[in-house]
């Protein structure tokens, strides 16, 4: 398979391209939010106008509603939210929770797809338990009780938790914390007594949640595939959101780079335009070359997904990595060559700069993932 | 898909049938690869065998159409067939700047008769090229070269200096660049093609730090180059005068070629390698180390992606055309930090430069053949100046 969108993909990226730029831009979406000091985060009714274009269900298989698309497909999605940086749902449910339920029950599926599919419902995952990515280690546990499980614990980290409909939630029912057996993942339904959350807004003003679960009662059919088996659904559920964010990440650095080459032809010092001077040429042309390498990872990775390659995980990784590092590059880059403006509320490069931020330590940062490539590398 | 399935079926018995086991071997040094022409020798029967096999096949430029040679592949064929000897190791059957450079050029810009006689030859392995362009005064300046050619009628007479011209004492022809007017920058120079047996060329090597001289000094004193060799074979390609738009043609292949795009060892991760390496040494990685490796892995396998997807694009002229240059700009880069690492782990060992340990220095002499990667066929600086200019389109570039 060439590693580029086939005519189907270049078509939907020329739609989500489209439709993103105009409803999803930064004016309409992020400042508007923001502003208004919204303590969801994201627009609902951009939600719903993403159901209608097809993209909340894209994941879900044909069977169950959906659109039985690909995560190359949901890339192009991402790189576009990424590029207009705006604030939606689509990562945590449409790829992270989307994949979780491919494993749950018909039952499942039927209780919370049709809604993901519709736009009427937003969906968390609830796995980071400390300040940095370390899904290896799950203290959260979740005890018989009846039918059922009780649930107690704590989740950092849980990005829109407050809004969430439901909430996937990877807790210990065996074993001890650093296990890799004895997991299991709940869907947690947003009423659960006993589940609180501490919201707080993050720095590129989106909302995230300190959750407690105490002595959340759960009842059986809130499994999400096997009891003790989940470290393999959520291993599936971290590769495709890490993936996933890698294609918002693209999206973040080719926004900040483009915007920041657009400047470099405008500003004008010392009578000449800025973007002639070679110190800055030379970075701009490193960036890009960075930019397009990064992006080539992550279709790969997309692509080793799809194809069910046992690779995918390794490229997961690389791509992850890569792209952290790369739009790291891009808005460091942007924010010094856009000077004093670029310091500025009022210009958007600035919140590249905090987006990317926050959309790195999401699911491992660069260096987290660069240690998970040396690991899968056998050293 | 299901006939590239069965292409790929077909390829793998081909090669099972075919490549001998001498031949999947990685490649240790230079000899290990035959470059072909009138006073090559092969290394072993083994070399040899799987070269004709190669010739008989058109396998050695699988591209190029068949009546010149190639095995007439499409680009997803010629992928499978590049995937499938990656598979088994297979060492190329034959490389030279021949089948990179001057090939494609001929192919674009080439007449009928040019492209049957230097193309056959050029896939056989029979005439081994070098590439007559930078001169003491005209590097990434190359455009203010001064060689000339005075026009006699039916030849011309080439007198001038060329400098780093690689393998240049080993080469059968060169293509070359000659200003044929000096009124005229860019459009005064002429892509000329001729033997370097001719009378008044002489090479004269120069050694590299690395300790080998695989290039020359090249002279050229009242050289005759007759204007055509026979019906339809002219000594130039393209037009003469406009041999410039032929050149930049020329080092968009060089540069893809030196960029290491098609992956091999070059794409590959390092990190596991030098683990075992570091343990034959008595020794661990220390942590800094090996993060530098688990960096270095995560450039090196997004790298390979990138390569694959160029490749892809370039193909079905998807990609940007200035786009080897990054290629060529990221590539290198990544080459010479990967020989800083493989230098990093090996210690002193490392610095031996005639040990039997070392295979007489390999070590050190590798990394340093590999500074001139960023040098060689365009400095990075200059590859940045292209990508600022032409893709960027940044002012003043
Ligand atoms: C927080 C903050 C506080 C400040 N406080 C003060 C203050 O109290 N008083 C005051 O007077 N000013 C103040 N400044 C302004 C500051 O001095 C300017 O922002 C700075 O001099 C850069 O000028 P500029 O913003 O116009 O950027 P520009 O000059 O437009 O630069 C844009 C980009 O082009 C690059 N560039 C420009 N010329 C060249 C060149 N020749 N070669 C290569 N690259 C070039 C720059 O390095 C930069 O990356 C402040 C700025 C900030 C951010
Ligand atoms: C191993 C090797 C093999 C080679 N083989 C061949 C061959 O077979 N045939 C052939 O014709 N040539 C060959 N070359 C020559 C090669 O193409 C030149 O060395 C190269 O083009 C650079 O030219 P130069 O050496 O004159 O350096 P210069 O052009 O003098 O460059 C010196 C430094 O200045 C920088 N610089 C120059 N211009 C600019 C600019 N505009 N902006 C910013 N920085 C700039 C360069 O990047 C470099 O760092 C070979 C070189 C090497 C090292």
């Amino acid at each position: 398979m060439p590693l580029y969108h086939n005519e189907d993909q270049a078509m939907l990226a020329d739609t989500a391209r489209g439709f993103i730029a105009e409803e999803g831009n930064i004016a309409k979406q992020l400042r508007h939010w923001r502003d208004r000091n919204c303590k969801d985060g994201f627009g609902h009714a951009l939600w719903k106008q993403m159901a209608e274009m097809g993209f909340t269900g894209m994941l879900v298989e044909e069977a169950d509603g959906g659109l039985g698309m690909g995560h190359v497909e949901a890339g192009i999605v991402l790189e576009e939210i990424g590029r207009n940086l705006t604030p939606s749902p689509f990562l945590t449910s449409s790829v992270l929770a989307a994949t979780a339920l491919k494993h749950g029950s018909a039952d499942l599926k039927g209780r919370y797809l049709p809604g993901l599919i519709a736009g009427d419902s937003v969906f968390a995952v609830a796995i980071d338990e400390t300040a940095k990515h370390r899904p290896s280690r799950i203290t959260t546990r979740a005890e018989k009780s009846g039918n059922g499980f009780r649930l107690n614990g704590a989740k950092s980290f849980v990005i829109q938790g407050a809004s969430a409909d439901m909430i996937v939630v990877a807790a210990r029912t065996s074993g001890s914390d650093e296990d890799a057996d004895g997991i299991t993942l709940f869907a947690v339904p947003k009423d659960a007594a006993g589940m609180s959350h501490d919201s707080v807004r993050l720095v590129d003003s989106s909302m995230a949640t300190h959750t407690k679960f105490e002595g959340v009662e759960l009842d059986g059919d809130a499994v999400i595939g096997e009891i003790d088996g989940g470290r393999a659904v959520l291993d599936a559920m971290l590769i495709a959101g890490r993936v996933g964010a890698a294609a918002e990440g693209v999206g973040v650095a080719r926004g900040a780079m483009d915007m920041t080459v657009d400047y470099l032809k405008q500003r004008k010092q010392f009578g000449k335009l800025i973007g002639e001077f070679q110190a800055l040429q030379h970075r701009a042309s490193h960036l890009y070359s960075e930019v397009e390498i990064a992006r080539a990872a992550t279709i790969k990775a997309q692509q080793l997904l799809d194809g069910g390659s046992a690779h995918a995980d390794l490229m997961a990784s690389v791509a992850k990595a890569k792209v952290a590092k790369t739009a790291r590059l891009a808005v460091q880059e942007g924010v010094q060559m856009h000077g004093g403006i670029g310091m500025t509320d009022e210009y958007d490069i600035g919140l590249y700069m905090k987006r990317d931020r926050a959309l790195a330590e999401f699911l491992g940062d660069a260096t987290f993932h660069a240690n998970r490539v040396a690991e899968l590398s056998g050293y | 898909m299901a006939d590239l399935e069965q292409f790929r079926t077909e390829t793998r018995s081909w090669l099972e049938a075919n490549c001998p086991p001498e031949m999947r071997e990685p490649v240790r040094g230079e000899d290990d690869i035959y470059w072909g022409g009138r006073r090559a020798t092969f290394k072993n029967d083994a070399q040899k065998a799987w070269l004709e096999a190669c010739i008989a096949k058109g396998y050695t430029v699988p591209m190029w159409p068949k009546e010149y040679g190639g095995a007439g592949l499409s680009a997803p064929q010629a992928k499978v067939l590049r995937e499938e000897m990656g598979r088994i190791n297979a060492r190329p059957p034959l490389s030279s700047f021949g089948i990179w450079m001057l090939g494609p050029a001929l192919l674009h810009f080439g007449t009928d008769g040019q492209k049957q006689r230097f193309l056959n030859e050029i896939a056989r392995g029979e005439i081994r090229w070098c590439q007559g362009y930078s001169e003491p005064g005209s590097g990434s300046d190359l455009v203010s070269l001064q060689t000339f050619g005075e026009d006699k009628g039916d030849h011309w007479v080439v007198n001038g200096q060329k400098i780093w011209t690689s393998y240049a004492d080993h080469a059968d022809w060169i293509f070359c660049l000659v200003r044929t007017d000096k009124a005229d920058k860019y459009q005064g120079i002429t892509f000329m093609l001729f033997d370097m047996a001719s009378e008044g060329v002489t090479t004269k090597p120069i050694l590299l730090i690395s300790g080998s001289s695989p290039f020359c000094e090249t002279f050229f004193d009242n050289v005759a180059v007759p204007k055509s060799y026979g019906d339809d074979v002219p000594a130039y390609v393209g037009t003469i005068n406009r041999g410039w738009d032929v050149a930049k043609y020329l080092l968009g292949h060089e540069r893809e070629m030196i960029s290491g795009a098609d992956g091999g060892e070059r794409a590959a991760a390092i990190g596991a390698m030098m683990k075992r390496h570091a343990a034959k040494l008595g020794d661990d990685l220390d942590p800094v180390l090996r993060a530098e490796l688990a960096q270095f892995d995560v450039d090196a396998l997004a790298y390979a992606a990138m390569g694959e997807k160029f490749l892809d694009e370039i193909k079905v002229g998807k990609a940007h055309p200035a786009q080897p240059n990054m290629m060529k700009y990221a590539g290198t880069e990544l080459n010479k930090r990967r020989h800083e690492l493989m230098m990093a782990v090996g210690g002193s060992r490392s610095l031996e430069w005639e040990s039997e340990a070392t295979e007489g220095g390999k070590p050190s002499r590798n990394w340093l053949r590999t500074k001139a990667n960023s040098i060689e066929g365009g400095t990075s600086e200059v590859m940045l100046n292209v990508i600022a200019k032409r893709i960027l389109d940044l002012p003043g570039a």
